[in-house]
């Protein structure tokens, strides 16, 4: 892999080990920036763990995860956000209780200002102080993020905006995957890790979602995508990551890795009718 | 040296009976992923039920044994069936909430069947001590020792070798597996109730003998008890439980020899605590565990808050505002004086356990800080009443939230179990720390309640004050769930691992909700010290957490008009039809578990 500028994040030799279990196995991956980056691989194949190794909710047992050139293995997730790394769930984890708005203001956390002075020690009372009084910068800011909240949703038509007050829990499945992108989108991420985002998805909802993540990758956002419907990752990938067993099988374009023998024995063998299943099933 | 080894005979007897509580304790969480807070109450009706058997029917031993294990089997079974089965598909925090409950009704029952007055429960073996290596030991230890043991191998057995105990350790792997299998999760539960539940009787009964005394606040201390003993060795974890039973033994019985009796519950929580916070999954998990699935079901219950407009607020504000102006007595007055007071507790309660999800059941540490800080400084200094009243709600927010941090990184039932442990060691240190807080004895002489130099003691002026008082902590605690923090801790307590995934750090947050709910529940005991003019350790006391804890689900959790609403249902509906205060728990309790299985949202919904 001859990569001319540094990625913007760059796995080395990964592993994460559960007892006598190893789930991602000696792992290198490197994306670039604006790149997409799709991991695929039959079910239980690691792909999970490996995202939450990179977003910190998971240490690795060996292995180093560099974004932007720096060292942020086993950093916690807080600080992961904070410097512009966002996730979606595999099954799917919006706030229950919390209108489509809040859950999207939550993801807007990492860039408050107004209300979080960088103070330290009394940092926190400040913060509890300014949300009292609420003096006009904050307003503002509270404002501002409202307005950029109704943008992001206008995203996805009109999915979201006309139940933007309703609490998450009673929205259908699939809204409450397109909330959980939108609640990324709210962090402005410099990386994206999308975690089977068109899961139980039926056909056309699978197309939108397909197209927007087309649109999000045209903008420039670096996206690393696992998924399990291989039309969408073939026509969206920069290059695609095959893992079984937690180890990496095969790598390269699309088309290439679709021919691999090796991912035809270990993936598409029974992943296919897996993939038909799933379909058959949504 | 002799006497080191009579505290380690000591501490070994009673880690036996610790452990009879802690397997029962173990076997529940293993099935059904549940900290049965009814075990001490189990435990309670085995020593009474021991006390008919030994004292008005004359049983020999073995029978008395088997009569006990029998009945309270039975209770088990009435508790699974009727107040746990029904629950199974609710959210999260209903079972242990139930469970709570049913502790409530079961200790009053015996109360009222038996008398609060402690009684003597007589071994029925002889009382001769063997010289053993330097110390001595009686039947009765022998006795415990041997329940203990082949109680243990039964279980093993049982576990090992029946089909029914497959049964139980496959439910308590994989849940969902073992119903797919066709194993009977009903039947397994039914199993294991009734074996906690004979265990813990049985447990019950020789504690009774042992120290020839039963009373009816044996309850909450045998939970306490094996509560301690079940996470020291590992939730769910019977092995674990037993290890860890010996272990509080031993820890109780060392720190009883060098510090003396008073100290020996601090201990069992001081190890709790250690535990907690160093290794959660107890000392025999592994180390490394595959991280818990996440969980996408919420802990708290979905649900619409009814809308309360504006307006009616107001006139509701405006109406009691206006009522000490109107013919009423002095006693309507009184009552209502304890519902704001109990409303302040709630608003505070109500953030932490419903805004932020951190279901607290120590909640009344907070008010004795509140109370002893406004007491002493008014008292010792010369401290203004107003000022020593802030000042105790500034030492509630700060110490708090120092001492429940360590529960911070903690989840879910464990939260439950610190706090209930951290509200136990507040009570403990105001006990142990005569030279500040004057133990036993409590504090009296406090002050009147006075504001600028006049003294409040007219009873309409101090229902003004706590009315004023706590509708200005409503509003700010209003003001703060329309902003970003609000959001925030609502977030959190939804699903903390996305919540931290986009930035929010629990431990900052947490915080924030600890001093700001710490605040209120200080300021309300400053306010009760000043009323009461003397407090001791008991005046705070969990039974108080509890109601508290009712209070803030008959709102709604999260709901800061639902916390008022609350406190007045369940100060001034009891007052009003004048219903004798020994009655009142078992009423708090029925009220609890009406709520958990009908309505567990609360009358005004969750927030």
């Amino acid at each position: 892999m001859a990569e001319t500028i540094a990625p913007l994040l760059s796995l080395r030799g990964l592993t994460r080990r559960f007892g006598g279990l190893t789930a991602v196995d000696g792992i290198d991956l490197d994306l670039a920036k604006g790149g997409l980056v799709s991991i695929i691989g039959p079910n239980g194949a690691g792909k999970t763990t490996l995202f939450n190794l990179v977003t910190g909710l998971d240490r690795p047992d060996a292995g180093e995860v560099r974004f932007e050139e720096r060292d942020i293995t086993g950093h916690s997730p807080e600080r992961l956000a904070a410097q512009g790394i966002a996730r979606t769930f595999q099954l799917g984890r919006v706030f229950g209780n919390l209108s489509v708005m809040d859950n999207v203001l939550i993801g807007a956390h990492t860039r408050l200002r107004a209300v979080k002075p960088a103070v330290p020690v009394i940092g926190p009372l400040l913060e509890l102080g300014l949300a009292l009084l609420r003096p006009a910068s904050v307003k503002a800011e509270e404002e501002r993020l409202r307005e950029e909240v109704k943008v992001i949703l206008a995203r996805f038509g009109e999915r979201l905006l006309p139940r933007i007050d309703q609490p998450a829990y009673s929205l259908s499945y699939a809204n409450r995957r397109r909330v959980e992108i939108a609640r990324a989108l709210a962090l402005k991420p410099r990386l994206l890790l999308l975690d089977e985002p068109t899961a139980g998805m039926n056909p056309s909802e699978t197309a939108e979602m397909q197209a927007l993540v087309a649109e999000l990758k045209a903008e420039g956002l670096t996206i690393l995508l696992i998924e399990h419907k291989l039309e969408m990752v073939m026509r969206l990938s920069d290059r695609v990551i095959v893992m079984d067993e937690g180890k990496k099988i095969a790598e390269g374009p699309g088309e290439q890795v679709r021919n691999d023998s090796k991912v035809i024995e270990a993936y598409l063998g029974h992943g296919l009718s897996g993939t038909a299943e799933q379909e058959s099933a949504a | 040296m002799s006497s080191w080894l009579d505290y380690t005979i000591n501490g070994l007897i009673v880690g036996n009976v610790y452990a009879l509580v802690a397997v029962g304790l173990a076997l529940i969480f293993g099935v059904s992923r549940l900290i049965n807070f009814a075990q001490g109450s189990i435990y309670l009706v085995g020593a009474y039920i021991g006390w008919v058997a030994v004292v008005q029917l004359h049983t020999p031993l073995p029978l008395t044994i088997i009569f006990v294990a029998v009945v309270a089997a039975l209770v088990g079974l009435i508790i699974e069936r009727f107040g746990l089965r029904p629950l199974q598909n609710s959210v999260r925090i209903a079972p242990l909430l139930a469970t709570i409950g049913i502790s409530f009704v079961l200790d009053q029952l015996v109360m009222l069947t038996f008398s609060p007055n402690p009684r003597a429960l007589p071994s029925q073996l002889p009382d001769v001590r063997f010289e053993v290596g330097g110390g001595t030991i009686g039947p009765l230890d022998l006795l415990i020792a041997g329940v203990g043991i082949s109680s243990a191998l039964l279980l093993f057995v049982f576990l090992r070798y029946t089909k029914l105990g497959w049964a139980v350790r496959a439910a308590s792997q994989d849940r969902d597996a073992a119903m797919q299998m066709g194993v009977d999760v009903n039947r397994v539960n039914q199993t294991v109730f009734g074996l906690a539940a004979a265990l813990g009787g049985v447990s019950g009964l020789l504690v009774g003998m042992y120290y020839n005394q039963i009373d009816t606040a044996m309850s909450l201390q045998a939970t306490l008890k094996g509560v301690v003993a079940e996470v020291v060795g590992g939730a769910g974890n019977v092995p674990g439980a037993v290890i860890g039973s010996m272990l509080l033994g031993l820890v109780e019985s060392y720190g009883v020899a060098v510090f003396g009796t008073s100290y020996r519950n601090l201990f069992a929580f001081l190890l709790l605590i250690v535990v907690l916070v160093l290794r959660p999954n107890g000392l025999f998990a592994s180390a490394r565990q595959a991280p818990p699935e996440p969980l996408t079901g919420t802990f708290i219950a979905p649900s619409r808050p009814v809308r309360i407009p504006r307006w009616a607020l107001v006139v509701a504000v405006a109406l009691f505002a206006v009522l000490p102006l109107l013919p009423v007595s002095f006693y309507v007055l009184q009552t209502l004086i304890n519902a704001w007071l109990l409303g302040m507790l709630a608003l505070s309660l109500t953030l932490v356990a419903g805004t932020i999800g951190q279901v607290s059941l120590g909640h009344a540490a907070l008010l004795a800080i509140g109370a002893y800080t406004s007491a002493l400084l008014s008292l010792t200094l010369n401290v203004p009443v107003g000022l020593a009243i802030v000042a105790g709600g500034l030492m509630s927010a700060a110490l708090g939230t120092i001492l429940i941090s360590p529960s911070f990184r903690l989840r879910g039932h464990y939260v439950s179990i610190a706090t209930l442990a951290i509200g136990e060691i507040v009570s403990l240190v105001i006990l142990n720390w005569e030279s500040v807080t004057r133990g036993p004895i409590g504090i009296s002489g406090i002050p009147p309640l006075s504001l600028f130099g006049y003294d409040l003691v007219d009873p309409r002026t101090v229902y003004w004050f706590a009315f004023a008082v706590m509708v200005v902590l409503a509003l700010v605690q209003g003001r703060l769930l329309g902003s970003h923090l609000g959001r925030s801790f609502r977030a959190i307590r939804d699903d903390d691992i996305a919540a931290r995934a986009y930035g929010l750090s629990l431990n900052r947050y947490k915080s924030l909700a600890f001093i700001f709910g710490g605040f209120a529940a200080g300021v309300s005991g400053g306010i009760a010290a000043h009323l009461y003019s003397y407090i001791n350790h008991e005046t705070f006391n969990t039974q108080q957490s509890i109601l508290a804890l009712t209070v803030v689900i008959l709102g709604g959790l999260g709901n800061v008009v639902g916390a008022i609403v609350g406190a007045v249902a369940l100060v001034g509906i009891p007052e009003m039809f004048r219903i004798a205060a020994e009655y009142r728990i078992l009423i708090y309790g029925i009220v609890l578990l009406l709520l958990v299985r009908f309505r567990p949202q609360g009358l005004l919904g969750t927030i």
